[in-house]
């Protein structure tokens, strides 16, 4: 295990300086995201146009991975119709939980940054918090989703 | 960091660590590459030979069940794990046998005295008093017995050093009040809460007390008699002993005067479907099979403990807090959350810019072992702002040197990610 693998600069980065951070007021959606083990706690807020996302926001706190994570998704989902995002993520959790994953790096772009989470069981959780926690948006869920 | 501010590391002469780390063979390995620094005992210890071979050796030659047979094994099941009752009694010094009932762990034994004891008692009204310092162990057991009695759940607030204000427990405690429950150590913080004064208090009004000794029986001396608790909980997992185990201590009139809180066999004299006649204590409150590896494993590590002195131990450990507690202040940005003046070697901390789920992650690379999250303390992460904290909690195997170790590592990561 590499921790440089795991906090790659581009994580490092957007951990420092995260993207779209704060709130989207008004939103056409928004879900909570809560991961009990390590406390993170996410807002994510999504406009609409049409079928896709036309702005992405968060909010919230919790570990580098997580809050690099969220920062990296709302740059990464922005534009994307929700058939684009569930493939996105579909993508991103493939490279998060399998070793022999044949994603294609260049469709996850930045994302790939992440690539180096799943040599950290305990850390995939957080990486993968602020995706579930957008699919509760874009179902209009109002219930808190979790990790567990 | 200045070699100045760097304290030098005490040198316990009469505390042999080397011999004392040679019994315990789990830390004597590689972790990424590195020794491992196991420095997080407060969540569970680790057990030294002299346990795990007792209760090898249970299996290997003793096993059978307990109270149940004539045969020679059966016999020697039960009086191994009636003999490390005795242990136990001895260890806390309560007055009796009858008065170890032996249960999976604290939270067993809290829950048992919230449904046998505090249940059947509690009138709409009444009020549990707990403090903001507590485990989840000594808040939900509590908040499901007011649920189903009516009874209010009071809590004592805490201050700024994590200490339980006792000013603020005297305006709390009153009339109304049908138990104190309370950590004698704190699991989160470390703080050592002078239990005596508010027993002394509460014995005034005639309110029964429980005390969570899950941290405070691995780390001092504990005598029941003397605390005049009426309920005492610990687990063996925390006190070199094996996990699943643990004890309820409770004063034998009381128990005496509890229904049982499982049947099952064991648990009676005499069962027809008319009537059933309860056994004596403290085979009242053992239904079925009881942990008998468990329970002869727990008298196993208390005699180890015992073989080197609960002081010494209590001695040592505090040097090594004083160690830390000077070595953690010096890292710039590091916060150490729990700042009583009298504590246990436990290290609670968070880190400008840094979670605590990622020191916990870089110390592990560096095959330092602390615990990251809120300790199944919640409120008490509430209170002081924080989601979580990284908390280091020593243990007599601990040495001078890993502290060393982790402040290297933290530096590492405050270099990384700070």
């Amino acid at each position: 295990m590499d921790l440089k693998d795991l906090y790659r600069d581009v994580i490092v980065d957007h951990n420092r300086h995260p993207r779209n951070f704060g709130k989207l007021d008004p939103a056409d959606a928004h879900a909570d995201g809560y991961n009990p083990l390590c406390g993170d706690r996410l807002t994510v807020y999504v406009n609409l146009d049409g079928d896709r996302i036309s702005e992405a926001k968060f909010e919230g706190s919790g570990c580098a991975i997580s809050v690099a994570s969220a920062s990296l998704l709302t740059e990464a989902v922005k534009g994307k119709s929700r058939a684009q995002v569930q493939e996105l993520f579909d993508d991103v959790h493939t490279v998060l939980t399998q070793h022999d994953a044949t994603v294609d790096a260049s469709r996850l772009g930045k994302l790939a940054a992440l690539t180096g989470v799943r040599e950290f069981p305990a850390r995939v959780k957080c990486a993968s918090l602020c995706w579930h926690t957008l699919n509760a948006a874009l179902d209009r869920a109002s219930a808190p989703v979790t990790t567990e | 960091m200045s070699a100045a501010i760097v304290p030098g590391r005490p040198r316990s002469v009469n505390f042999d660590v080397a011999r004392i780390r040679r019994d315990f063979p789990i830390l004597d390995q590689q972790v990424n590459g590195k020794p491992l620094v196991y420095l997080d005992s407060a969540a569970s210890s680790q057990r030294p030979l002299a346990v795990i071979e007792a209760m090898d050796r249970y299996y290997e030659h003793d096993h059978a069940n307990v109270h149940r047979g004539v045969h020679t094994l059966s016999q020697r099941a039960t009086d191994a794990y009636e003999g490390a009752r005795e242990t136990i009694r001895g260890f806390i010094n309560a007055r009796s046998t009858r008065e170890i009932i032996y249960v999976r762990g604290t939270t067993e034994a809290i829950n048992l005295v919230a449904q046998s004891y505090a249940r059947p008692i509690l009138q709409p009204g009444d009020e549990i008093l707990i403090s903001a310092l507590e485990h989840h162990a000594n808040i939900v057991p509590w908040q499901i017995v007011c649920g189903q009695t009516g009874a209010q759940l009071k809590v004592i607030p805490i201050t700024q050093t994590g200490e339980v204000d006792f000013a603020a427990f005297e305006r709390l405690i009153g009339p109304r009040t049908r138990l104190l429950a309370l950590a004698h150590i704190s699991n989160a913080l470390g703080t050592i809460v002078p239990v005596e004064r508010f027993i002394a208090r509460a014995k005034e009004l005639e309110v029964p007390v429980l005390l969570d000794g899950a941290q405070a029986v691995p780390h001092s001396v504990v005598d029941v008699q003397a605390l005049d608790c009426d309920f005492y909980c610990f687990s063996a997992h925390k006190m070199v002993g094996p996990t699943g185990v643990g004890v309820l201590y409770g004063r034998e009139s009381l128990l005496e005067a509890m229904p049982p809180w499982q049947g099952g066999g064991d648990m009676i004299l005499s069962v027809t479907f008319e009537k059933t006649t309860y056994n004596q204590l403290p085979w009242k409150f053992e239904a079925g099979t009881p942990d008998i590896a468990g329970a002869i494993g727990l008298g196993a590590a208390i005699r180890y403990l015992q073989g080197i002195g609960m002081e010494r131990i209590a001695a040592y450990e505090h040097e090594l807090l004083d160690y830390a507690t000077a070595r953690l202040s010096s890292i710039p940005g590091l916060r150490i959350i729990g700042t009583s003046p009298q504590k246990a070697a436990v290290v609670s901390f968070t880190m400008a810019g840094i979670h605590p789920h990622d020191i916990g992650t870089i110390l592990d690379t560096e095959a330092v072992a602390v615990r990251t999250g809120h300790h199944c303390a919640m409120p008490v992460m509430d209170f002081f702002g924080v989601p979580a904290t990284a908390r280091a909690s020593l243990s007599f195997y601990n040495t001078f040197e890993e502290i060393d170790r982790l402040v290297a590592a933290l530096e590492h990561a405050r270099k990384l990610l700070g």
